[in-house]
């Protein structure tokens, strides 16, 4: 009776209540690190160089094999549940254990991955000249090297092949970046000349204006660039040749050789050998790799640039959209409009929108944007362009839009809450001061609510920046050739299709045609994707702050 | 004019007026209300005033509260537009133009008529940025004459020696009276013609009211001045007229001596005496 009195006070007083509540506070932060933590050590370990294994294993056949690889997976089986499988299991044996290794080598074996079990391995050991290859195609090679080739003569071999390896494969390298430079950045602009004089003459010659005259400038435009062209093309081909001189061979783990030519390796190592500090150099460059450079393998290898830039470039792109659309719609609603049952009507109806599903807005991006907009734009504008659209196509200008249509709601109200904070007595103070309605909202109310539109903003970002649905109808692809902001005339290109780190995560995961070697990809992506979306709201939160604390009236 | 001309002339006028000559006065008329009514909605807020108030004098509106003498204050820079469903029928006029006649510019009429509120209502930016405020709508960006009617304003509102080292503080640092004292200086950088007082010194501390009044004393001898309070003792020390107003009517209006000592109307001798209120 009286511990039952005890439990009631202790209800009454409140304090079970507390503890609830710090319960659930604890439950969500516990899984927020989780989800982080997963993705962080899943995603920051993949760059970390492995040890490279050499098994000494019997199949079943009985016949002995070499099998290098990395470890990738190790799991346990118990007997009962092996032997239903289809395995063969001795009486004695109450487990059975079976390890993922990424044997690599998928041109020779057809296969990145296998399974074999712990007891028919003979031997395992680490020898030291174990090498790792990373190719531009066929994903990586795990063998020993026997020897260094150039122009098709052995120059080096044996312990002393190393060495000159490394040496060469970084002129390579060098090479190999001049090449992607050519390609990019000059041929690249020769084309986009070209396109550009073939999209003018087309235009002359639609508006009749075609003549004489117009020929012979276009004429010596296009031979000026075609000159380039022939000049870049021999440079080209001098060095692809120089780059195609050299090769490596290597032994693999069935003891046949393969010629690898050094224009397709993008970086050789030998884990066994490294020591900490090389392992965390080359951790280093791999990570650099990741975030500066283009996608290889169908997005399974490389870099994720492209996605990084596509993603921040189209949420500062909303940004600039949706901020004045916003703004201004919310100043109209809450200073201009009579309120009555009408204003109300479209703040119920802005509301709404906020819970449509992504996807929708997708829908209505395509239709309307896409194809009713870029479609009379097209006509209007790019006549000369016809067959081919250039804004009646997904691309970042729809995608930026179509985000800023889903964000608008969250920036509407979080205005229109901060015009309403504002105290009238300010208002009356510039407006007693002979300041038009105009005026007072210019000088004086708007730079006091502004700290509100970027709560509104920093909403929007974080909504936009992870919204991958709506993207995937409006101009996202997997793989862009181009980024939308480069040295060609007009520099930003609004038309042009985009990679994001949303999509990517996605299509590397799901889409690619080989999943286990890029899953750790799908981490490290995810990782990037959750900082940059934190680095977008961060930069937001300081500059809100900071207006915070210049306004900070309203909070007196 | 010296300051010893504008006393005698003071004084003069004081004399002049204090023995009711209404010939003399009109000449001196800044602001003349004319049968004005205003409804809020279907209430009546004002009863048909008539009230005339002089030019360079203090005029105080003393009365319950509720009684609508802010109402009446801010019909005289027309704030009571922004007050939705408000209507107003009746005249006033300043310098003889009717200020709801449909050709006046409410931004241009509140240009000469100043106001001051009951709480500091300074804009969240630098002290000198919120003297030189009206001036900057005016269209004035010149540095070197908003830096002069920024010092001649504040000094004006004897705040210069206090502030002018600090002009670019932000000015929701200083303290409330300063604060008051910058919106006054705020409302007569512009140089305007009328100021109106509502209740200026309501939220301030006895030795920052006691600076108000001050200043005051020293304003009128530029500006026409209507101030409302709803402290009687404030109303005897500053003004110069007094009009005691009782639920939308006036009831009484004259000269604050005349007034307090010697009230015409039964309800105002109840009121000035505490017998309600």
């Amino acid at each position: 009776m009286i511990q039952l009195n005890m439990i009631k006070s202790w209800f009454k007083s409140g304090v079970p209540w507390i503890w609830f509540n710090a319960a659930a506070v604890s439950l969500c932060l516990i899984m927020v690190i989780t989800v982080l933590g997963l993705v962080a050590v899943r995603g920051v370990a993949h760059f970390w160089p492995s040890q490279v294994v050499q098994f000494n294993y019997q199949e079943d056949s009985g016949k002995l094999k070499t099998i290098i690889g990395e470890l990738v997976d190790k799991t346990i089986t118990p007997a009962l549940m092996a032997k239903a499988s289809g395995h063969k299991m001795a009486d004695d044996e109450d487990t059975l254990v079976q390890y993922l290794i990424k044997t690599g080598n998928r041109d020779v074996t057809g296969a990145d991955f296998r399974w074999i079990e712990e007891r028919n391995v003979k031997q395992r050991n680490y020898p030291d000249n174990l090498m790792v290859v990373e190719r531009r195609e066929w994903g990586n090679f795990y063998g020993k090297l026997v020897a260094v080739k150039e122009n098709g003569k052995i120059i080096a071999e044996g312990d002393g092949a190393w060495p000159v390896a490394l040496e060469k494969l970084d002129a390579a390298l060098a090479v190999f970046a001049e090449i992607g430079h050519l390609e990019k950045k000059e041929i690249g602009a020769v084309n986009y000349g070209l396109e550009r004089l073939r999209l003018k003459q087309k235009s002359l010659q639609l508006k009749n204006r075609w003549d004489a005259e117009a020929e012979k400038e276009n004429a010596l435009e296009k031979a000026a660039y075609e000159g380039q062209y022939k000049q870049y093309q021999a440079q080209l081909g001098e060095l692809y040749q120089k780059v195609r001189r050299d090769s490596l061979v290597a032994k693999i783990d069935s003891g046949s050789e393969l010629e690898i030519s050094l224009s397709k390796i993008v970086r050789i190592y030998q884990p066994n050998s490294m020591g900490l500090f090389d392992k965390i150099a080359h951790y280093g460059s791999k990570f650099i790799e990741f975030l500066a450079d283009d996608p290889r393998e169908a997005n399974t290898e490389g870099g994720i640039f492209p996605a990084i830039f596509g993603t921040i470039m189209m949420v500062i792109m909303m940004s600039i959209i949706v901020t004045p659309f916003g703004v201004i719609a919310a100043v109209y609603l809450r200073e201009y409009a009579k309120q009555g049952f009408i204003t109300r009507l479209i703040r119920i109806a802005v509301n709404n929108l906020a819970g449509v599903p992504s996807i929708v807005y997708g829908v209505f991006g395509l239709g309307f944007f896409v194809y009713i907009l870029g479609g009379n734009i097209d006509q209007l504008f790019f006549p000369e362009a016809a067959p081919a659209p250039v804004y009646g196509t997904p691309g970042l200008l729809w995608a930026s839009i179509t985000l800023a249509l889903l964000t608008l709601p969250v920036v509407i109200v979080s205005t229109e809450e901060g015009l309403a904070r504002i105290p009238k007595s300010i208002r009356e103070g510039s407006l007693a001061l002979g300041a038009t309605k105009l005026e007072t909202l210019w000088l004086t109310v708007l730079p006091m609510a502004s700290p509100a539109m970027m709560t509104g903003l920093i909403l929007a970002v974080a909504r936009a920046a992870g919204e991958v649905a709506p993207l995937m109808l409006v101009g996202v692809v997997k793989l862009a050739p181009t980024l939308p902001l480069d040295g060609n005339f007009p520099f930003l290109h609004l038309d042009r299709k985009f990679m994001h780190l949303g999509f990517h995560i996605y299509d590397v995961g799901f889409q690619s045609p080989n999943v286990e070697a890029a899953r750790p990809l799908v981490y490290a992506t995810s990782l990037l994707l959750v900082v940059v979306i934190l680095g977008l709201n961060l930069t937001a939160i300081i500059i809100r702050n900071h207006l915070r604390e210049k306004y900070r009236a309203l909070e007196g | 004019m010296t300051a010893q001309e504008v006393r005698t002339h003071a004084i003069d006028m004081n004399s002049v007026l204090n023995n009711r000559v209404s010939r003399e006065e009109s000449n001196e008329i800044s602001i003349k209300v004319e049968n004005l009514n205003l409804f809020y909605g279907t209430k009546q807020a004002l009863h048909d005033i008539n009230m005339d108030i002089p030019k360079k004098k203090v005029t105080a509106y003393i009365g319950p509260s509720g009684c609508g003498k802010s109402t009446l204050l801010r019909c005289i820079n027309r704030m009571n537009d922004l007050v939705d469903n408000t209507t107003i029928d009746g005249k006033i006029l300043l310098d003889n133009e009717n200020i709801y006649d449909k050709s006046v510019n409410v931004a241009d009429l509140r240009r000469r008529v100043g106001m001051v509120f009951q709480k500091p209502n300074p804009f969240p930016k630098s002290i000198f940025e919120n003297v030189a405020y009206g001036l900057r709508i005016q269209g004035i960006n010149d540095k070197r004459i908003l830096q002069d009617a920024v010092e001649n304003a504040l000094r004006g509102a004897a705040l210069w020696d206090e502030m002018k080292d600090r002009l670019n503080d932000n000015a929701l640092g200083i303290s409330g009276g300063q604060q008051q004292r910058l919106v006054i200086a705020r409302a007569i950088a512009i140089e305007p013609e009328v100021l109106l007082l509502d209740e200026p010194a309501s939220a301030l501390d006895p030795i920052s009211t006691l600076k108000i009044e001050e200043l005051i004393n020293e304003l009128k001898e530029k500006y026409t001045i209507v101030i409302v309070t709803h402290n009687m003792q404030q109303a005897a020390r500053v003004s110069d007229y007094t009009a005691f107003m009782y639920i939308g009517e006036l009831i009484e209006m004259g000269t604050t001596s005349e007034l307090f000592t010697n009230p015409r109307k039964k309800q105002t001798e109840d009121y000035i005496t505490g017998r309600y209120g």
